[in-house]
């Protein structure tokens, strides 16, 4: 019995990586053969991103089973901190190495901010936790439209006004210029680099929940006062699983940077809406499901940029999915629902009666 | 020197003294009740004593350590489990997981070794599985190990409860209404295990129970709560053949 449980999650576990793997191969075999549209080939970096953030964010909303709106604010101070780093450093690193400190930065920091947000947040007992993650993205969004940051011989100097207020000397450079953001960051993200981070990503979400550790943050998600009861430590359970999570969006983060020649933060990529968006991969995959936010994430991104010719039908077979998404998702709640109104289960009731 | 000792513990809700100077005495090894009419302040008195409520008053001294006003998991740490009267199962964990929760203080490995799958993950994940299945047989809920929780019939949910309460290790395990929702057959086959229990791992259990009945087949020693208030302890027997008691279940 228990060694079929075991492997039952080993082969689950198994057949998602093995899925990122076999859609790697294919995406090679067709940029290989040149069968690939500009369009898409632009894509796959971006569809990365997307994946590590919903996989992370399912870590809070899935797992820990708390609310998180501000996904995208962990991802916006992993990719700033991180296109920071690489951009003082361009000249001095190799691209490698730089580029795999820049990932180790931008987690380290995101998960910093992290920390600072779930210390006073994760202890209190009611759900506040949506509403300060709200606040904390559009605060980071805003934040860095107004920051200036500049090296010269005499070191670095901050602004909040504009780049003349740095005061520069001459040979100095503004490394970060309020909304303009950060400009000419090393494009070291590739469509290889980013399978790497998603099968890391997967790596540590999964491992984390088939362990001791997770296993307390799940039974924490489904029953505060009996895991207390157990003696678990409810704040340092709930601080580890959202420090991890925004660690993870952090990397999505830097993944983003390195990918386009100007980082700038909109509502676009780095607002509500971006954390919306990532909320929607998750609670469409499946709330919990791992695998399911991978191809949520995958399927929803793809789907808006296929059906672009189709213009007014757009919209239209979006939505569409996204119901046929929802009816056929694992969460368990999702289940719980197809039992409640299957068919056959309708039409099992119906015969029952007329056979009484 | 006694196991649990409880001296003149009170506790009030706005004007409600629905704990109000409770005293209790149990040695170790006893298999002891609490009982008392619905609303009489049982299941609050084991939330006093698992620091789920703080007392206004009073002090709660378990092997000689005095616990009083300690949080709830400093209080598990200390040696005190418990169940609940609505069943707290981790629902959306197999049966296996819920006892593996319940092992989490007695077994460790570092979250690194849980990522990466070191060695000691493994060999201490393979102990927590042995530890944990011979937990389940105990309650003959062995076969039911990958099962989701939430899908276990009631009366072996009531016990996987207890088995989750047993693998933290307790001094002293408290039972709230572990019969409760039970058909006779299945209270019956309850207090047997909770007898094995008592006897296989030298425990020593205080149980809240609502029906008397179920009372005197099995513990040595009752204390009756009403209205807050200790309305007489001692000798089962004793206790059940007392006019006070009878008048206060049969209401006035
Ligand atoms: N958290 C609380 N706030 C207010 N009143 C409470 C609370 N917990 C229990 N009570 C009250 O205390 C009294 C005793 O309740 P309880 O201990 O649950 O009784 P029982 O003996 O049936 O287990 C009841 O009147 C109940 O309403
Ligand atoms: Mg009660």
């Amino acid at each position: 019995m228990k060694m079929k449980e075991l492997n039952k999650t080993t082969k689950s576990n198994l057949i998602t990586y093995a899925l990122v793997i076999i859609t790697y191969i294919i995406v090679q075999i067709i940029l290989e053969s040149g069968h690939m549209s500009s369009l898409m080939e632009g894509l796959l970096v971006p569809l990365c991103t997307y994946v590590i953030l919903a996989v992370s964010l399912n870590l809070t909303v899935g797992i820990l089973g708390e609310l998180s709106l501000g996904h995208a604010g962990f991802m916006c101070v992993g990719a700033f901190s991180s296109a920071f780093f690489s951009k003082c450093t361009a000249e001095l690193l190799p691209s490698g190495l730089r580029f795999f400190l820049a990932i180790l930065i931008g987690a380290a920091v995101a998960a910093l901010f992290g920390m600072l947000v779930g210390i006073p947040v994760l202890r209190l007992k009611g759900d506040y936790l949506a509403i300060v993650t709200l606040a904390f993205g559009e605060i980071i969004k805003n934040l860095v439209n107004v920051l200036y940051i500049g090296i010269d011989e005499n070191g670095m100097h901050f602004s909040t006004k504009d780049s003349i207020s740095l005061g520069l000397q001459p040979g100095g450079k503004t490394i970060i210029n309020g909304a303009q953001g950060i400009s000419g960051t090393p494009n070291d993200s590739t469509f290889t680099i980013g399978i790497i981070l998603v099968l890391i990503t997967l790596f540590i979400v999964l491992n984390l929940v088939h362990s001791r550790d997770g296993r307390a943050i799940m039974a924490i998600r489904d029953n505060r006062i009996a895991a207390e009861s157990v003696g678990i430590n409810i704040t340092k359970y709930k601080l580890m699983a959202f420090t991890i999570s925004a660690a993870l969006a952090g990397v999505a983060g830097v993944l983003y940077a390195h990918n386009l020649s100007t980082l700038t933060a909109l509502p676009k990529n780095f607002g509500y809406n971006m954390s919306i968006t990532i909320l929607v991969f998750v609670v469409l995959g499946g709330i919990g499901n791992i695998r399911g936010s991978v191809i949520a994430a995958v399927v929803l991104t793809l789907l808006p940029e296929l059906l672009r010719e189709l213009n007014d039908y757009r919209m239209l077979i979006y939505a569409i999915v996204l119901i046929a998404m929802m009816l056929f998702n694992s969460s368990p709640k999702a289940i719980a629902f197809r039992e409640k109104y299957s068919l056959k289960k309708l039409f099992a009731k119906k015969s029952a009666k007329e056979g009484k | 020197m006694a196991l649990l000792e409880v001296q003149n513990l009170s506790i009030s809700f706005g004007g409600l003294r629905a704990v109000d100077n409770f005293n209790i005495q149990i040695e170790k090894g006893q298999l002891y009740g609490l009982i008392g009419p619905n609303g009489a302040g049982k299941t609050t008195v084991f939330n006093l004593l698992t620091g789920v409520y703080k007392p206004t008053e009073g002090i709660i001294t378990l092997d000689g350590e005095n616990i009083t006003g300690k949080k709830t998991i400093d209080i598990n740490k200390a040696g005190i489990a418990r169940t609940f009267q609505n069943i707290r199962l981790f629902k959306e964990l197999s049966v296996l997981d819920n006892v593996k929760v319940g092992l989490h203080n007695n077994y460790h490995y570092g979250t690194i070794s849980g990522i990466l799958r070191l060695p000691s993950y493994s060999k201490t994940e393979k102990i927590m599985d042995e530890k944990a299945m011979e937990l389940l047989k105990v309650f003959d809920l062995d076969k039911e190990a990958s099962t989701l929780a939430a899908n276990l019939p009631y009366g072996k949910q009531r016990k996987l409860e207890i088995a989750r309460a047993l693998a933290t290790n307790p001094k002293l395990l408290l039972l709230d209404e572990p019969a409760a929702g039970m058909n006779p057959n299945e209270t019956l086959e309850l207090m047997e295990t909770i007898h094995f229990v008592r006897d296989h791992f030298n425990m020593t259990i205080l149980l809240i129970e609502h029906d008397m009945k179920l009372v005197s087949g099995i513990c040595e020693e009752l204390t009756v709560l009403n209205f807050g208030k200790v309305l007489t302890h001692g000798k089962t027997s004793d206790v059940l053949n007392d006019p006070q008691v009878i008048t206060a279940y049969l209401g006035e």
